[in-house]
């Protein structure tokens, strides 16, 4: 072998085993420069006189709902900077989108791996794909300008803008992801199971229902895990169509507001370096941790259960 | 017979779910195809707004995000197909457990460091597989904060004071670069799961017969395993393209302008979106019913863009796989 050739090749196993820590080397920068723009929430008098971790999560003011005790109001001149209604909002639409989005995905999920014949399968899959590829500002304009209309009209909503209205966008955004890991999970359940269940006289649903689906009950929770990973963090859909209000409430029908949307609105206009800045990059954290530990449980329940399934088929 | 029926029902209910998914999307595609047709014009295409936002075209709008995507892949796909061939080419294909065990028996053996290093390989191969699967679940609208903090306030800043005389700021700012990197970031992880399943189709024993002509890895590598997992490589890249043009948080406070008179001329510009567009004309337009078929024809250039790209991309897939079924 010739010098150069040698030369190259170790060069070039270099540039790869270097571009293998790019992934891990951001992860790592992301929480990092999040985090830091943090910090002063926890170390800096000036900016702990406007926003701390207590005026974020115990302080309130005076009033006779939680509506008037919990504010988000950093710009008023006494700022106001109580999470509870932005954390609330989150909660709300996240919880209408899986509500929607969960059980839908795996009845769909169920009919395409156990029951649709090949060629329907075909056609289902990267059709559902491509209602994953719908931008979130799409499906976000689509939840403003037209469901949100609809809904009103046929529901008689006082307000256009609501966590319903947003909660079902986000749950259209959902539906591929629930789709894809829990047919996935259901199509890996080997034959065998099948086959031991009709052998006992169960008919198709039977099977498809107290065997398959039990089998694969790790995808399917799995599936769940993301897709709250993915609600929690999305941020244009309830930008558009949330109403855009940080208003403390368990009402489903009044506007809201997510911490993903807060940051979008609010960033733009903030001072670097503020007590406001700060805040918005404590949400970010906040946002980094949950769907960091969501991702993170949702992937191992997977990477287990292929294991189980692949001793299984053995 | 009663058992029948109700298993029956209970499919047709399933089948139902299927139907209602698809009726969302044809519901959406639809509506905005309809709308937006009747907007989109020659005029429309190729000119900038006018009278704010309320006439004119989009024009610059579609230049930027052409130069923002094409940035975009420039740094993400070297990147993320490096980091996907060594994943698959530089790593142990026995797997961490497999290849700790095998170190844990060879107590006394000849060659037990190379075996520990094999497992110590294997473990950062797993670390980093996580790390990707991590990195696809972050939220975009962090990944705009990062952008923010660190390409902007930290890289930019930096650069600035060491080229710029004190006080001008020509790379600490939105630009070009930084929401084309950060959207990179973005698309990184689609890109290197892509490359991998491409890199996994291709038989072991091509790899075998280069390296036992006397060729390299990496000239094995690229004679051998990447021209054969290319269609799987453009897959992803074009999957991941799709996913980047749609995006619109991240470039929120990365370089996205509301309007510009001029086109980006240069990487350190600001420059016009489809997405933030979008969201701009849908969420601040002073007169919502004149803007509309402008904003319907923007969310249908939009929606066709991504649709296309990502058409391309699942086709090349199924036919890459009915290819090797066979």
């Amino acid at each position: 072998m010739t010098r150069g050739r040698r030369i190259r090749n170790a060069l070039m196993g270099g540039v790869f085993s270097v571009s293998g820590w790019v992934a891990i080397v951001f992860i790592f920068l992301i929480f990092l420069f999040t985090f830091k723009e943090t910090i002063p929430i926890f170390t800096d008098p000036e900016v702990r006189h406007e926003a701390n971790v207590e005026k974020f999560f115990v302080e309130s003011q005076e009033g006779p709902t939680i509506t008037d005790r919990y504010v988000w109001q950093p710009t008023s001149d006494v700022p106001k900077v109580s999470l509870w209604p932005i954390i609330l909002g989150t909660l709300k639409a996240t919880l209408v989108g899986l509500l929607f989005a969960c059980p839908i995905g795996v009845a769909a999920a169920m009919f395409t791996s156990e029951f649709a014949p090949a060629r329907m399968r075909e056609i289902i899959k990267p059709v559902i794909e491509l209602l994953a590829g719908v931008p979130s500002v799409v499906m976000g304009f689509f939840a403003l300008i037209v469901l949100a209309t609809w809904l009103q009209e046929v529901f008689g909503f006082t307000y256009r803008l609501n966590a319903i209205n947003a909660g079902l966008a986000l749950g259209f955004a959902l539906v591929p992801i629930v789709y894809t890991i829990s047919e996935d999970g259901l199509s890996a359940v080997p034959r065998a199971y099948r086959e031991a269940s009709y052998a006992l006289g169960a008919t198709n649903f039977q099977t498809a229902w107290t065997v398959v689906l039990p089998a694969a009950a790790p995808a399917v929770f799995a599936s769940f895990v993301l897709a709250f990973g993915r609600a929690i963090g999305e941020t244009m859909i309830l930008l558009m169509a949330g109403g855009n209000a940080a208003i403390t409430s368990f009402s489903l029908f009044d506007p809201l507001r997510t911490l993903s949307a807060t940051i979008a609105a609010e960033m733009g206009e903030v001072v670097v370096g503020s007590a406001h800045y700060s805040a918005l990059f404590f949400m970010g954290t906040l946002l980094f941790a949950i769907t960091f530990v969501s991702n993170t449980v949702g992937q191992w329940i997977i990477a287990r259960m292929q294991r189980r399934m692949q001793g299984a088929a053995r | 017979m009663k058992r029948r029926l109700i298993d029956k029902f209970m499919i047709t209910l399933l089948g139902l779910s299927v139907a209602i998914i698809l009726a969302i999307l044809v519901v959406i595609v639809a509506n905005i195809a309809i709308h937006g047709a009747r907007a989109v014009t020659w005029e429309f295409i190729t000119q900038a707004p006018r009278q704010g936002l309320t006439a004119g075209g989009i024009m610059p709008a579609i230049v930027g995000t052409a130069a923002l995507v094409l940035l975009m892949t420039i740094v993400a796909v070297p990147l993320g197909v490096a980091t996907a061939v060594y994943l698959h080419e530089y790593t142990p294909a026995e797997g961490l457990n497999l290849a700790w065990r095998r170190f844990r028996v060879s107590k006394g053996m000849a060659g037990r460091r190379k075996l520990f290093f094999r497992a110590m390989s294997a473990l950062l191969a797993t670390i980093t597989r996580s790390a990707v699967a991590n990195l696809a679940g972050v939220p975009s609208i962090v990944f705009g904060l990062f952008g923010l903090g660190f390409f902007i306030q930290f890289i930019g800043r930096n650069i600035d004071r060491a080229t710029q005389p004190p006080g001008e700021v020509l790379w600490g700012q939105g630009s070009l670069l930084w929401a084309a990197c950060t959207l990179a970031l973005l698309t990184l992880p689609t890109v290197i799961v892509a490359t991998e399943e491409a890199l996994r189709t291709v038989p072991q024993d091509l790899r075998e017969a280069s390296l036992a002509l006397g060729a390299t890895q990496w000239e094995t590598i690229r004679r051998v395993v990447l021209p054969s997992s290319l269609s799987g490589i453009l897959t992803g890249a074009i999957l991941g393209i799709s996913r980047g043009a749609g995006e619109v948080a991240p470039i929120l406070f990365t370089g996205a302008a509301y309007y510009l008179p001029y086109l980006p001329g240069d990487v350190t510009d600001q420059f016009m979106h489809l997405g933030y567009h979008v969201l701009i004309l849908s969420t601040q337009s002073p007169d919502v019913e004149a803007t509309k078929p402008l904003l319907y024809g923007t969310v249908f250039v939009l929606l066709a863009l991504t649709f296309l790209l990502n058409l391309t991309g699942v086709i090349i897939r199924s036919r890459t796989r009915s290819r090797i079924q066979r």
